[in-house]
């Protein structure tokens, strides 16, 4: 039995509406907010990056896994927006929490689904017996270009999962990942924005792969929508997830728990990862959560989750999704909302 | 900040890492060579509760040229917490984030977040550390 | 060990001095003092200044200034200990005297603070605190001693007018002074409205940046008797002491340990109490610091130094005047010079060369000069003889 022994999270206090960043391009906010289903987004403090909320979530998942960090055999941060282009987000982390030296760091990389990739192989590697634990975690502080449509949902937020044999809280069942080359959204080295195809980021990108990914998961497990009592998708807005959900035959309930992008935004690689561990927050024992999650260029990683009786015992250890959510906010203008996300052009 | 001085207060920095004095038990971060109470120089390796009070503050209006886009923002000497420290709770200064300034006040308390300090510009290296943050 | 005497002082107008650069600066107030003392060698020379490395890219001060000063090829020593430079500059070439090593020696101080930019300024400042601990979250001087200030009010009651009421006195002095930076009288209400840098400091609280330079001979007293034409003003005490570098690391941060320690030195040395102490330069660099010194120093109660303040102890006409110089306030603050500027006041005063601001029948002064956030003191008890 390989699966999550311990899970975090982390999302920053401030937050900026949609309406906040319609006024200043001219937009129509509540178009905006009936065509994503989204109100506001959380924004990263200047003192705040992938790195800073990846230590902070695995802090947390350290809390409920109740492990030695020194026994974590590997550390892997998944991020579109990793601090540094050549140098890894993971040491930093691994030292912060006090597993360095004898631990494997890698950052993994995959737009919106580099989190996923990470908690994969942290399963395979713990599955084939080569670490004891292995640190998962999806974070971003993604950048939505100054007027375009991402800039109302481009978020941040983190999520990080110790993936182990012995006390297991939800059990991996199985995963099943689809991969294609799709050219919907990307980044070229030295951009600061990321760029994107408009409508073709929805069938023939976000669509075609949760669809590939989900079908092929619940064949592969021969299980059935209903069996399930959660389901969490990518969610780049609010509306899709809902969409695939209901194309795959999951109901709106099913899916409500993990839906944070509302009053979130898209945290990219942290997205289904965060929507993971809101459901862990409430699943009870023996609950099924069906999980797929999506990145541009593109690809989805489908898992499926049993959650197991140790969930009660330490759920409570560390603090949940939804009360960072939505306790303790910190509305900001545009002007700082700028500001902070280094979007004002400065004088060296 | 330079690469060797950088990465030489990462213990430090990142967790927290101070020293015990084995024969009297004074904490010192960051640790020492000698101790100045009983002059052992036999050190053990403990690290900082992350949990502590407000002894004094303020608030930084006009900062110094690594901070400035962070301005205003607080800072407090904070006293972190005697519990298993055994003598007085150890005091450290750092800058008090996530905080609505007129909520401040002496023994408030706190804990610690690994927050980003400052970067280098557009070039050089990032400088991580502790911040406090309110409970 | 021989009694040493100042027989000797030169200062000029400090300021922005675009014109000037250090080596100018330095040799300027050092003839004057030269002239003044009347001596026509000196035997070697003490340089406080704090950091000519990182102002103006300048070391090697000792080989620069007896060069330029033109006076051969003298020992010449740079002293630093951050702001407490001066007085330990002056301390040092009092040992030296003192010792039979030598007789005339110049003591000098200088710093050019004005060539880099006010983020420069304050970088080279910072070096004065914990670089690890304390300026690298991001503090600045007047953080540090706002903090002091917050602890102190939070304390003892101190309130946010009398700190103001330190920097209206001393501009109110240095008013009287033609050699200050800022001689412009200010009310309370004006410090109190003024931009604020650090809360509950605002930039009224604080000394300013500043260009100059101050220098003082030092003698044997038995020879100054002999050659000097002016009353000769003995050093009686002197003393020294260390602190904690970091804020943080005090016991209690409203007190100024290393001033009651170099104090409590200095005051045995000279048979002096602080009750007969008739006129103080204190290092003011920010109002919660002169507060906190007067404490120190005995001066006031612990705690009371606002009240005192506040009710004209420390004004010229008061019990004890402190700072009628200006302090560091109004006269400014080149570091490495304040401590020897600190010497000069009291030494003018005690030989009844202080016009306007003259303290009567003033017989026994004292100087005290401090580094960062009080990591080193340095207090001197002069005489007139």
């Amino acid at each position: 039995m390989v699966g999550i022994t311990g899970y975090g999270v982390y999302i920053p206090r401030h937050r900026i509406k949609v309406e906040e960043i319609a006024k200043v391009w001219g937009a129509d906010a509540q178009a905006y907010k009936k065509g994503l289903f989204v109100e506001e987004k959380s924004v990263p403090g200047p003192d705040q990056d992938t790195i800073t909320m990846s230590v902070e979530a695995t802090f947390s998942a350290l809390k409920r896994a109740q492990i030695d960090p020194k026994k974590i055999g590997a550390v892997y941060v998944g991020s579109e927006s990793h601090p540094y282009a050549v140098k890894p987000s993971g040491t930093t982390v691994a030292e912060a929490i006090g597993a360095t030296p004898d631990v494997h760091c890698a950052d993994f990389e995959f737009a919106c689904k580099a989190g996923s990739e990470a908690m994969f192989v942290c399963l395979g590697l713990v599955g084939s017996g080569l670490i004891e634990y292995g640190l998962a975690i999806g974070a971003d502080t993604s950048q939505g270009a100054p007027g375009d449509a991402l800039e109302y949902t481009a978020a941040a937020g983190a999520a990080a999962f110790i993936m182990g044999k012995d006390n297991i809280i939800a059990e991996a069942i199985d995963t099943y990942s689809y991969m294609t080359d799709t050219p919907d959204f990307w980044r070229r080295e030295y951009q600061f924005y990321p760029r994107h195809a408009s409508r073709f980021t929805g069938d023939p990108a976000y669509f075609k792969h949760i669809l590939g990914a989900g079908k092929a998961m619940l064949e592969k497990v021969k299980m059935k929508p209903k069996d399930f009592q959660y389901a969490v998708f990518h969610q780049p807005n609010g509306k899709f997830p809902q969409r695939v959900g209901r194309l795959l035959g999951f109901e709106k309930k099913q899916i409500e728990t993990g839906l944070l992008c509302p009053k979130l935004g898209n945290t990219y690689s942290g997205s289904s990862p965060m929507g993971l561990t809101a459901i862990l927050d409430e699943a009870k024992p023996n609950d099924l959560i069906f999980m797929v999650s999506y990145g541009s260029g593109a690809g989805s990683d489908a898992f499926v989750w049993r959650v197991t009786e140790r969930i009660n015992q330490v759920r409570d250890s560390a603090v949940k999704t939804r009360d960072m959510l939505n306790n303790n906010k910190s509305y900001l203008e545009y002007g700082t909302y700028a500001k902070y996300r280094g979007k004002i052009r400065k004088g060296e | 900040m330079s690469s060797p001085r950088y990465w030489r207060g990462i213990p430090q920095r990142y967790r927290l890492e101070a020293g015990k004095c084995r024969k009297c038990g004074k904490i010192y971060f960051p640790p020492r060579l000698i101790c100045d109470e009983c002059k052992s120089r036999e050190f053990e390796k403990v690290n900082l509760p992350k949990e502590g009070k407000i002894l004094t503050y303020t608030i930084i209006r006009v900062a110094p040229s690594q901070c400035t886009d962070q301005a205003p923002y607080a800072m407090g000497i904070v006293e972190l917490s005697a519990g298993s420290t055994g003598k007085d709770g150890v005091k450290i200064l750092s800058q008090i984030a996530d905080c609505d300034f007129d909520k401040l006040e002496i023994g408030m308390p706190v804990r610690i977040e690994f927050r980003k300090i400052y970067q280098e510009g557009e070039a050089g290296i990032i400088c991580y550390g502790y911040k406090c943050v309110p409970v | 060990m021989r009694d040493v005497a100042i027989i000797g002082v030169g200062m000029n107008k400090w300021g922005e001095l675009w014109e000037s650069s250090l080596r100018d600066i330095f040799t300027e107030a050092a003839l004057l003092a030269i002239e003044d003392a009347g001596v026509d060698h000196i035997d070697s020379m003490y340089i406080g200044c704090m950091s000519s490395g990182l102002f103006v890219g300048q070391e090697h001060l000792s080989s620069l200034l007896t060069d330029y000063l033109g006076m051969g090829p003298i020992p010449a020593t740079r002293v630093e200990s951050a702001c407490s430079s001066g007085g330990l500059a002056l301390r040092t070439g009092l040992i030296e005297v003192a010792s039979g090593m030598n007789d005339i020696v110049l003591v000098g101080g200088v710093e050019k603070m004005t060539d880099v930019s006010v983020h420069g300024a304050t970088f080279a400042l910072s070096t004065a605190a914990d670089q690890e601990y304390e300026v690298y979250h991001g503090v600045t001087f007047p953080g540090l001693y706002a903090l002091m200030a917050r602890a102190h009010m939070h304390k003892y009651g101190t309130t946010r007018k009398q700190l103001a009421q330190v920097a209206v006195k001393n501009h109110y002095h240095g008013s009287m002074n033609p050699l200050a930076q800022y001689p412009q009288k200010i009310t309370a209400e004006e410090v109190i409205e003024s931009v604020m840098v650090a809360d509950p400091l605002r930039i009224l609280d604080c000394s300013p940046i500043t260009d100059g330079a101050a220098a003082v001979i030092l003698a044997p007293l038995d020879l100054a008797k002999k050659i000097s034409k002016k009353p000769v003003v003995k050093i009686i005490g002197s003393g020294h002491a260390t602190d904690t570098i970091a804020l943080h690391s005090r016991k209690d941060l409203t007190e100024i340990k290393s001033t009651e320690r170099a104090a409590k030195i200095a005051y045995e040395m000279a048979s002096k109490s602080p009750d007969e102490i008739h006129l103080a330069e204190v290092h003011d660099c920010f109002t919660i610091a002169e507060i906190c010194v007067i404490e120190a120093l005995g001066f006031a109660e612990k705690g009371k130094g606002g009240p005192a303040t506040e009710h004209g102890m420390t004004t010229l006409g008061g019990k004890i005047p402190v700072n009628t110089s200006g302090g560091l306030k109004s006269k400014g603050h080149p570091v490495g010079a304040t401590g020897v500027a600190q010497a000069i006041e009291i030494t003018k005063q005690l030989r009844g060369e202080a016009g306007e601001r003259q303290v009567k029948n003033a017989k026994v002064g004292l100087t005290q000069n401090m580094g960062g956030s009080g990591g080193s003191s340095l207090v001197h008890i002069m005489e007139v003889v």
